[in-house]
């Protein structure tokens, strides 16, 4: 037991779903999730339940296992313990493509975007499992490979084009301004068609202004393609302003969840994470 | 006994391939690069060594020394015209000149000393031990092998634990920018590792041509290829794990030979080193460095 | 008309490597047939053609997918033999030399890329540097057990073994392959034409993947291979895609370099031979297609042409080779030719500007 786990408040164990997810199948169901690295505990006791059209945040301070949780739920690494549930199926066992393919996808922290392929590019291997042409009509280039590209195209700059990138579409994505890289990983991301996006820091090296077109940008995604976004940032503004559920992270451990009103006012957040903040 | 007499010549050949991979590894692990003009280097060793010992009629200590030194000099030279102005470039582009130069090393051979093998004189003149009455043949070349590569294995180790420059060489290759940022010389320390790699190139050069008296420009080539694996097989990087891949290289090779079959030793040998890598993907010794996400 | 141009410039590259591809080889086959090429270049044509499939081949495995193999040659070796046994066998069977050829070329093709599933699977676990050696230990084995494959046929049919002796032919039995020897007595059927229309046959295959949402796929992988899993790439599959095509067009240039002479030992498909195409590729450009056509053919002339200069060809050969490289890849170089070039387009842009308005 660390020391901020004795200062605990209750957590509230319902979840804030939002009136129109009420009795719908929640898009990510974690049960007590946990990770250990050679002895270790990265992460432990981790649950959440966010609804099909949820904005939801995660913070903490540096090293609390942020990131880690992101990855526990795309599979790149496998739970020592629990389970992850996208739209009702367990990943359990399941490589990164495949859970991926369940309606899951993610930006990185440090920008992993194919940087040698145009912007376009980039946007239509996220689209890979949409395209529908099999191998032997792509190795031949049969009418049905044009077909299948000619679609891929016209979605792919749409998607661009809402956020605001189609005038970079045929820049190679290595070359791109890092706000732009940014933007570029949702986009991708969206490409998949999931029914959940994972955000890991979006407003990370942005400007001021470029942060408030991002939480436009964020709000826009939820009601144009109607899915679920669940955040790690350290904008605190962006976080309490987007975010209509928030989870606190500390040593691995859930610290508190809530609305950005109660996390606002959660003696142990504010020792944890935004007292820590304010003492600097 | 046919047993332990495979065992013994298996070491021996092991202990050249262990010193030659020494060279790889500690290349490897300090320019991050697959030295493959290595071999080569080998093969001027003995040439050197020959030229002085045949054509001087000098003694075989001299001969060593030479060839030392050149090959020394040879490894600093190389290291300063072909490697270092592509620091920082590709890996394979340094690859690929590695192998311009090992082509270069070949030919220049070839045209100084003519493509026609030469009859390499052992650098042993003692008589073989032979025990349990001349049922075990010990030769000298084998007792001397191995004596070597145990020498040049504790001299590395005390190199590398005790000294300012082989722990310089060891920070460089754990992390060659903070090793600059704490004031190391980054290139002096590559340039050493260069010579140290081809001095001890040459001594496997004239214990190799030793044991197997035939001397010619591809001279180095095979023995190359083949410590190059044991670098691998023992964890590239870790000069433990290059001893111990090239011991247990030649002790495979042999006993393939002896056991199995002749003709698909190579076939053998390499897929034993597949087999490796496929258990632990970093060999025998080497770090399994995970990506961070 | 604008659909046209449009068409061009979007596929000026493919284009270009068709079309570069096309007039050479018409160029060499009319002064061929005008009789107008010594016998020596004469003799280079089909294997400057394998060796430009083997380069491009390789560049999709270096180049596109992004793996360092050092086996290719294995590949080839394979293809090399499985082709020579299939026209051998073929003989009576088919009349036609041609069909032979074509049905060789094909068997060669389809032993190699079975050949490269069988090393794929384990190779393709690893990464870099140990992928590399691994296919160099792959290279070396294909090649020792060629090297000790004894085939023959006889009215019972082929017979496959690892002495001369096992083998037990019949009267009137055929030996086509003898172990170390490797095949004699070959009847050659590779001819320029075949060769072209190889080259073109991988042209298209290759170029038509890297176009396609699999060579963006392979690509993807390349660049960053955690980012193309979470897109839902299976990146095992997708590099053994590339491999596999790969081992299979180097089995048909194998085929096809292996029919073009009455004698054919498995030590031309080791460790030098892989080096030699991988030079290729790098000097040609990594993931640059027409770049492997180029320099497979220049490279492999060089050192023929200086032929007059005996004993230093090979040298000179290696002292080129270390230049380019220095010239092309030196941190040092790139920057200054990054401004150079940086001037020059400014120039072109201005006047650009100034025809247009």
């Amino acid at each position: 037991m660390n020391e901020y786990s004795r200062k605990m408040l209750k957590v509230p164990t319902y979840n804030l779903l939002r009136e129109q997810d009420m009795g719908k199948l929640p898009v990510l169901d974690v049960r007590n999730l946990g990770i250990d690295f050679g002895g270790l505990t990265a992460v432990d006791s981790f649950n959440i339940t966010i609804g099909p059209t949820e904005i939801s945040g995660l913070i903490g301070p540096n090293g609390a296992g942020k990131t880690t949780i992101f990855n526990l739920l795309t599979g790149v690494y496998q739970p020592t313990r629990g389970s992850v549930l996208i739209n009702g199926i367990d990943t359990k066992g399941m490589p990164t493509h495949k859970v991926n393919k369940l309606g899951i996808a993610r930006t990185f922290q440090n920008i992993r975007l194919f940087s040698e392929m145009t912007a376009l590019d980039n946007v239509k291997v996220g689209m890979h499992n949409e395209i529908k042409c099999s191998f032997v009509s792509s190795l031949l280039h049969l009418p049905s490979y044009h077909k299948a590209e000619k679609a891929a195209n016209e979605k792919a700059m749409e998607l661009l084009d809402f956020m605001g990138l189609a005038d970079v579409a045929n820049v190679k994505a290595g070359s791109l301004p890092y706000g732009v890289q940014r933007r570029l990983e949702i986009v991708r991301a969206l490409a998949t068609n999931p029914s959940i996006i994972l955000l890991d820091e979006p407003a990370a090296g942005m400007n001021p202004s470029e942060t408030m077109e991002l939480m436009h940008q964020i709000r826009r995604i939820r009601d144009t393609f109607h899915i679920a976004i669940f955040l790690i940032e350290h904008d605190m503004n962006l976080v309490m302003n987007v975010c209509e559920a928030i989870a606190v992270v500390n040593y691995g451990r859930i610290i508190a969840k809530g609305t950005p009103e109660e996390i606002r006012q959660n003696p142990a957040v504010i020792e944890a994470y935004l007292g820590k903040e304010d003492g600097e | 006994m046919g047993f332990l007499q495979y065992l013994i010549n298996g070491i021996s050949i092991g202990s050249v391939y262990a010193i030659i991979a020494l060279g790889y590894t500690m290349v490897y692990g300090i320019a991050k690069m697959l030295n493959f003009a290595h071999g080569d280097v080998i093969m001027v060793g003995a040439y050197m060594s020959f030229c002085v010992t045949n054509y001087l009629g000098l003694p075989a200590v001299v001969g060593i020394l030479v060839a030392m030194v050149v090959c020394t000099v040879l490894g600093i030279i190389i290291e300063g015209l072909a490697y270092k102005p592509l620091r920082g470039a590709s890996s394979l582009a340094v690859l690929i000149t590695a192998i311009g130069v090992s082509y270069f090393l070949q030919n220049a051979a070839q045209l100084i000393w003519g493509s026609a093998p030469k009859n390499f004189t052992s650098i042993v003149t003692f008589a073989p031990i032979k025990l349990f009455g001349g049922q075990l043949t010990i030769t000298g070349e084998v007792i001397i092998t191995i004596l070597a590569s145990v020498v040049i294995m504790v001299a590395l180790t005390l190199f590398t634990g005790k000294t300012r420059m082989g722990k310089a060489m060891r920070a460089v290759s754990e992390d060659r920018a903070a090793a600059q940022l704490m004031g190391i010389n980054v290139n002096q320390t590559i340039s050493m590792t260069f010579a140290i790699g081809s001095a001890l190139a040459a001594i496997a050069g004239v214990l190799l041509c030793s044991t197997v008296p035939t001397l010619q420009p591809t001279t180095g080539s095979m023995p190359g290829i083949r410590a190059f694996t044991a670098a691998v097989f023992g964890g590239i990087g870790s000069i433990p794990g290059a001893m111990l891949g090239g011991i247990l290289l030649g002790i495979i090779e042999t006993m393939t030979k002896a056991y199995l079959s002749t003709q698909f030793s190579d076939a053998i040998v390499f897929l034993v080193l597949i087999v490796v890598l496929l258990v632990k993907p970093a060999g025998l010794m080497g770090k399994v460095v995970q990506e961070k996400v | 008309m604008n659909k046209i141009k449009q068409y061009f410039k979007t596929h000026s590259y493919n284009i270009a490597t068709y079309g570069i591809v096309i007039i050479a080889y018409v160029v060499m086959q009319y002064l061929s047939n005008a009789d107008m090429l010594s016998r020596s270049v004469n003799g280079y044509l089909v294997p400057i053609c394998a060796y430009i499939v083997l380069a491009v081949s390789l560049n999709l495995v270096v180049g596109i997918s992004g793996e360092l193999s050092l086996g290719h040659a294995g590949f080839m070796g394979v293809g090399a033999f499985a082709g020579i046994v299939t026209a051998a066998c073929l003989q009576g069977v088919v009349d036609s030399d041609f069909g032979r050829l074509m049905a060789a070329l094909l068997v060669g093709g389809v032993v190699a890329g079975i050949a490269g599933v069988i090393v794929g699977v384990p190779v393709l676990r690893l990464r870099g540097d140990y992928l590399a050696i691994v296919t160099l230990a792959f290279g070396e084995i294909l090649k020792n057990i060629i090297g000790n494959l004894y085939i023959g046929k006889d009215e019972t049919g082929i017979r496959v073994a690892l002495s001369q002796a096992e083998l037990h032919l019949g009267a009137g039995g055929k030996v086509i392959l003898s172990g170390a020897l490797g095949a004699t007595g070959v009847q050659k059927l590779s001819t320029f034409f075949a060769g072209f229309l190889l080259i073109l046959f991988t042209l298209f295959v290759v170029l038509n993947l890297i176009n396609s949402k699999e060579g963006r796929a392979i690509k993807a992988v390349r660049d960053n291979r955690i980012a193309a899993e979470s897109v839902g790439i299976n990146v095992t599959a997708f590099r053994m895609k590339a491999f596999v095509v790969s081992a299979f067009l180097a089995g048909m240039a194998g085929a096809l370099y292996g029919l073009n002479y009455s004698a054919v030992s498995a030590s031309k498909f080791g460790f030098n031979t892989s080096i030699d195409i991988l030079v290729f590729v790098v000097l040609g450009g990594m993931g640059n297609i027409l770049g492997s056509v180029i320099s497979a053919t220049v490279l492999y002339v060089l050192p023929e042409a200086m032929r007059g200069l005996a004993d230093y060809r090979m040298i000179l050969y290696a002292v080129v080779l270390i230049l380019v490289m220095l010239f092309t890849w030196s941190p040092k170089v790139k920057e200054i030719m990054s401004v150079v070039t940086a001037k020059l387009g400014g120039i072109f842009k201005k006047k650009e500007v100034g025809t247009n308005e």
